[in-house]
């Protein structure tokens, strides 16, 4: 079997095991099972970043055989410097995801741990699918674990967030369904990615496509005005599914407008950069804004994941390499980061059960190393050099000064704002005197803990200090994406 | 005289009807309750005739029998062959059911399942206006007595009242339509019909006319909106094993003379049906996505699902002829039965559930009683939410690739006005999916009401299992299915 069907199957296999065979009476065996299955599934990505040869834009680690001949969908997949690192990045926050879940999922081990092991597998196939409709299954897919997820595991207002999570998703994905039927016509039967980039195409027709897409893509990323799903969700979403929510599941979104909306509608998507670039410096400064002012420390996580990501849409739609490469190294850094953001409010969160800013005060008195992380992952979500929320930000802002300056400026406010919800939450949380009882009685993070945060303020830092992996990987694929899309498909 | 090849082509209905006969007759002399010998002998039977038509379907020959009356083609073979593997799955799941009910008692359950197969089976292959009508009977008159089994019991006996009357009602409907048809071309041969409307030389208005009856009689049987009043009733007043035996099978035999009188009939005068097609099927959408929110019983917001989901298999019919071109009719009738196929083996498993959770003098119908399943029984409750999935069209489960087949149908054609029906399908499934959604919702993330757990008969339990997995199997590997579909619809076009 082939590198990126194991990276695929692998967590799925397990997942399935454990839903199988698992009940809570067993919940040890449950939860050392789980965490091996997610390190063999790290693992089996390894050979895919050393193995990935650095000189070509064409994809890599190819697989293809036919799947439903019917409509001529293949089992097509492939990497490129533009998804490699998401597979990795999948694959690693699943290990940290497993591990933050050990002692606080007490209720139905299995079917959390399964559910996590699939979501994973499917991700990772959404980055790797090169047909169509593989994509779309894919896609897709995710939304069932995660329902189940945020319905089983969420909070006191869980069905509300599981709702509308599945079914906002759901109608911007329907459309690209249409779209994808439609392309599948205009190619005279074929769900092929890389015959739809070639693909030509007429003004409307690249126009409504790329609303389709943007339509499923947007929703996902969420961009403004379409975000109002994720401030819900986040909140009532346990902290794992929280993590893999902003870790990963808002890059699927960004990831289809470099797989799909740019390359197969490169014309309509030069004339609706405007648009593009309008909405993401909304997000960036109007939401950063909206950030500020939240009493909930997921809330204001939420929030600022809406605006990093504007940053990321930024990056892409100013058709430049280092602002596309910005974008897709704040995808990776905002993997990294708010994962980390979510997983330290969870910590606090199973100790005091409350999420409210003002519940807390002075806990850098009874939880130092905590802090310590804390401190380290909230420098990274402002963006401090030398953390790997620095690099991408910069690289977009660099971009954008290159391509406009008064956009760049803009961007550039952001990150004021940034360090400035941040630091404030932060301080209001950890910093001071010790604010109440609940904090008194705190106690620092335990080996298992320090474990899941370490290796996630490992990642920050090297990616901060040492970008050049995840760049070199990028820049021959980015280049020959924008060669392809400054030039014309209208017929 | 009739040749031998005439007998050949209707073997697995002769089995059927004297196995029949034979199991009413045995059954005067079983005093078992639980009716194990009539059980056996049946399901025995029902293996046989399965093996047959699937024999016959592989073999793929078409053959015309007793001077046209009937065919046997590989579309036919293939629904027959569904048809009995649906009714017998629904014996299975529906004996036990039934056993705590009394209503096993004259075995008349699976005698009058079997004589609603056999007119499922005529319907199927008859291919002449009187055989048709006359399986479509004699499914009809073994339903209207199935709903009825439990006489003593109000709903039940209302909900077959209403059945009768309705179905009566559209009989006529599609006997009078017929008549016209026979009127105007002399003929009641579907082949003969097809010929002569074809050439050309018949009064376009008296053709539309029965056409319109026709279609209406049709959309009865289907079950779709104007003429959907009977669904609710009776799939939540009868029995839930009659249900299933009234929901399942006959949506495959329905199908069929929708193909046989429609297509293989009038396919001259498609542009006229498609019209109709549309506005019924943009119509039980509508209604069927937006009644099935609002109920609380689980049967009958089943019941408007089917009524939306029947929506998509008449949009997959009628995009199959294009401004006069019939190049992608295959195309588009085979994603109409691949939706049935799929459709009723979903169907199959929601119900086996339902049942499954029954006790003595508890119907488990009501959606909360299906709080906290997941807790009861991890298995069931995983098999009725692929079910539950699968019917919202999410992938990967079968249903979704149904739901791609007819869209794909719809936009290959081209013409605007059918992309805008297929984003107008896709809205109303989108709606679907919320109530599909609080199903799952009540089962995963309620608290049981009650901890009784969940116990079924090894039998039931093996075969919803292999159900369940089906509905995912052929999720992620459609192809098979999807092939078999085409080619069936392939052969029945080229006759």
């Amino acid at each position: 079997m082939s590198l990126l069907s194991l990276a695929i199957w692998t967590p799925i296999a397990f997942g399935v095991v454990l839903l199988a065979l698992g009940r809570d009476d067993q919940a040890g065996a449950v939860r050392w099972l789980a965490l091996v299955g997610a390190v063999i599934s790290f693992l089996v990505t390894l050979p895919l970043y050393s193995g990935f040869k650095l000189d070509t834009a064409a994809m890599q680690f190819v697989e293809k055989s036919m799947w439903i001949e019917r409509f001529n969908v293949n089992y097509h997949l492939g990497v490129d410097g533009i998804s490699l690192w998401f597979v990795l990045l999948t694959a690693f926050i699943n290990v940290v995801v497993v591990i933050a879940g050990w002692e606080v999922i007490t209720r139905r081990v299995n079917q959390y741990m399964g559910a996590f092991l699939i979501l994973s597998g499917l991700m990772i196939g959404v980055f790797c699918a090169l047909d169509g409709m593989l994509f779309y299954v894919f896609f897709e897919a995710t939304l069932i674990p995660m329902y189940l997820i945020i319905g089983i595991w969420g909070g006191p207002n869980k069905i509300y967030a599981a709702f509308k999570f599945f079914l906002y998703t759901l109608l911007g994905s329907l459309l690209m369904l249409v779209a994808l039927i439609f392309l599948y016509t205009k190619s005279g039967g074929s769900f092929d990615l890389l015959t739809w980039h070639k693909l030509p195409l007429s003004g409307t027709a690249q126009t409504l496509l790329f609303f389709s897409f943007f339509a499923a893509f947007a929703v996902k990323v969420p961009m403004w005005p379409v975000h109002t799903w994720l401030p819900d969700v986040h909140v009532e979403a346990p902290t794992g599914g929280s993590a893999v929510l902003a870790a990963i599941m808002l890059k699927l979104g960004a990831y289809g407008f470099l797989r799909f909306s740019m390359p197969i509608a490169p014309d309509a998507s030069r004339e609706w950069a405007w648009l593009m670039i309008t909405l993401s410096l909304i997000a960036v400064i109007y939401v950063g804004l909206v950030a500020m002012v939240q009493k909930d420390m997921k809330k204001l996580v939420a929030y600022s994941s809406v605006a990093h990501m504007g940053f990321v849409t930024l990056g892409f739609f100013i058709f430049n390499p280092i602002g596309v490469s910005g974008g897709l190294v704040q995808m990776i850094a905002h993997g990294f980061v708010s994962g980390a953001m979510f997983l330290s409010i969870g910590v606090l969160y199973d100790r005091v059960h409350s999420r409210e800013i003002a519940s807390y005060g002075g806990v850098v008195n009874t939880m130092p190393k905590f802090t310590a992380f804390a401190l380290l992952f909230a420098m990274a979500n402002c963006g401090l050099p030398g953390t790997a929320g620095f690099v991408g930000e910069w690289m977009v802002i660099l971009g954008a000064v290159k391509f406009n300056f008064w956009i760049g400026f803009g961007a550039a406010t952001a990150l004021i704002f940034g360090a400035a919800y941040t630091l404030w939450m932060f301080k209001r949380v950890y910093l001071g005197p010790v604010a109440n009882d609940h904090v008194r009685d705190l106690t620092d993070i335990n080996a298992r803990e320090f474990l899941m945060l370490a290796l996630l303020a490992i990642a920050v830092l090297y990616m901060g200090l040492y970008p050049k992996p995840f760049t070199d990987v990028m820049n021959v694929s980015v280049n020959e994406l924008l060669r392809h899309v400054a030039l014309s498909k209208l017929n | 005289m009739i040749d031998k090849l005439s007998w050949i082509a209707v073997y697995p209905e002769i089995v059927l009807l004297f196995m029949a006969c034979l199991i009413a007759l045995t059954d005067l002399f079983v005093t078992n309750p639980r009716r194990t010998t009539t059980y056996a002998l049946t399901m025995l039977t029902l293996a046989l005739v399965a093996l047959l038509n699937g024999l016959y379907a592989l073999g793929g020959q078409t053959i015309y029998a007793f001077g046209n009356m009937v065919v046997s083609d590989a579309m036919g073979n293939w629904l027959k062959c569904f048809a009995t593997i649906a009714v017998m799955v629904t014996l299975v799941y529906g004996r036990p059911y039934s056993g705590v009910r009394d209503m096993l008692r004259g075995g008349e359950l699976f005698t009058l399942g079997m004589f609603s197969l056999l007119g499922m089976s005529v319907m199927i292959s008859g291919n002449n206006f009187l055989v048709i009508y006359l399986g479509l009977e004699l499914l009809t008159l073994s339903s209207y007595a199935l709903v009825a089994l439990r006489r003593d019991n109000a709903t039940a006996t209302e909900a077959a009242m209403k059945y009768f009357v309705l179905g009566a009602m559209a009989s006529g409907f599609l006997l009078y339509g017929l008549s016209m048809l026979y009127g105007a071309t002399g003929t009641l041969d579907v082949n003969a019909v097809f010929k002569a409307v074809a050439s050309g030389q018949i009064k376009h208005q008296v053709l539309v006319f029965g056409l319109v009856f026709v279609v209406a009689g049709l959309a009865f049987k289907l079950g779709v909106v104007p003429f959907h009043m009977w669904i609710p009733d009776v799939y939540q007043g009868a029995p839930t094993a009659v249900t299933l035996l009234v929901a399942g099978a006959p949506k495959l035999a329905a199908f069929a003379i929708v193909i046989r009188l429609l297509v293989e009939g009038l396919l001259p005068l498609a542009f006229d049906w498609q019209q109709m097609l549309g506005v019924l099927a943009v119509a039980s959408l509508f209604l069927g996505n937006l009644a099935a929110i609002a109920q609380t019983n689980l049967k009958r917001m089943l019941a408007y699902s089917t009524i939306s989901q029947m929506g998509f298999v008449l949009l997959g019919l009628m995009a199959g002829v294009v401004n006069g071109n019939v190049l992608s009719a295959a195309n588009a009738y085979s994603s109409s039965m691949f939706y049935v196929v799929t459709y009723v083996l979903t169907t199959l498993a929601t119900f086996g559930v339902i049942m499954l959770l029954a006790r003595e003098g508890f119907e488990s119908e009501e959606i909360a009683d299906f709080a906290g399943l997941n807790q009861r029984s991890p298995l069931y409750a995983g098999v009725m939410a692929v079910c539950m999935f699968s019917l919202a069209g999410i992938p990967p489960l079968v249903g979704f690739y149904a739901k791609l087949a007819v869209l794909q149908a719809l936009v290959s054609s081209g013409e605007t006005a059918y992309l805008a029906l297929a984003v107008f399908a896709v809205m109303m499934s989108l709606i679907g999916a919320f109530y599909y959604l609080r199903v799952v919702k009540v089962m995963y993330f309620d608290n049981p009401i009650t901890a009784t757990t969940v116990s079924a008969p090894l039998d039931v339990r093996a075969v919803l299992s292999i159900n369940g997995a089906l509905v995912l199997i052929l999720g992620i590997l459609p192809g098979g299915l999807m092939a078999l579909c085409a080619n069936a619809i392939v052969q029945m076009l080229k006759t």
